[in-house]
């Protein structure tokens, strides 16, 4: 799982049908430093919001499992809101 | 997923099995500004309205051949859905 920040959404109307029922939240992905390291459009499946620090799961199979499916193109999820971060014994601001 | 921009189209007669009537486009991957990011890579369109110039955002890896009608096919990048609007909330 990573560790990474909400900073946007992203609407569509015409996609896979599996994404019908589902918010899309456009996620900065945390580095080791804590900078942004890359992005990732995400199920949100907790109800963040813009600004939230998250915890995301990138692996399909796993995203599968949690959204109840057998099958569907779906790799990258919102598995939580994140209330404490602590890295080499500092504590991380999350917001 | 990640955000790219279709930039053109790429027609093969002789496909893998389980390709038959697989649209397969150009994109250009973009970073969360819309600005190019990365190498172009060609993604099957798995919502089967995508073509020029359009928004859209796709997955990689094994989930793309999840995308499409025929399962394990060998596709690594698919189109799952046409962007209307992308809304940056906070500068980061």
């Amino acid at each position: 799982m990573k560790v990474g920040n909400v900073v946007g959404t992203v609407v569509s109307t015409v996609n896979i049908p599996i994404l019908d029922e589902h918010r899309l939240l456009l996620c900065d992905i945390q580095g080791v430093d804590g900078r942004p390291d890359g992005y990732t459009i995400c199920i949100d499946v907790v109800d963040a919001g813009i600004g939230e620090t998250v915890l995301i799961l990138d692996e399909g199979n796993s995203a599968r499992q949690i959204l109840g499916l057998e099958t569907g193109a779906i790799r990258a999820v919102i598995v939580g809101v994140v209330d404490e971060l602590v890295v080499d014994g500092e504590s991380r601001v999350v917001t | 997923m990640q955000l790219a921009r279709v930039i053109g189209s790429v027609v093969a007669s002789e496909k893998a099995d389980g390709l038959e009537g697989v649209r397969f486009l150009v994109i250009q991957p973009l970073d969360k500004n819309q600005e190019p990011d990365g190498r172009t890579v060609v993604a099957a369109d798995a919502v089967h309205m995508a073509g020029p110039g359009e928004l859209v955002y796709f997955v990689s890896s094994r989930e793309a051949a999840e995308a499409l009608p025929v399962r394990f096919v060998p596709v690594d990048h698919a189109i799952t859905g046409i962007v209307d609007d992308v809304h940056l909330g906070v500068e980061s």
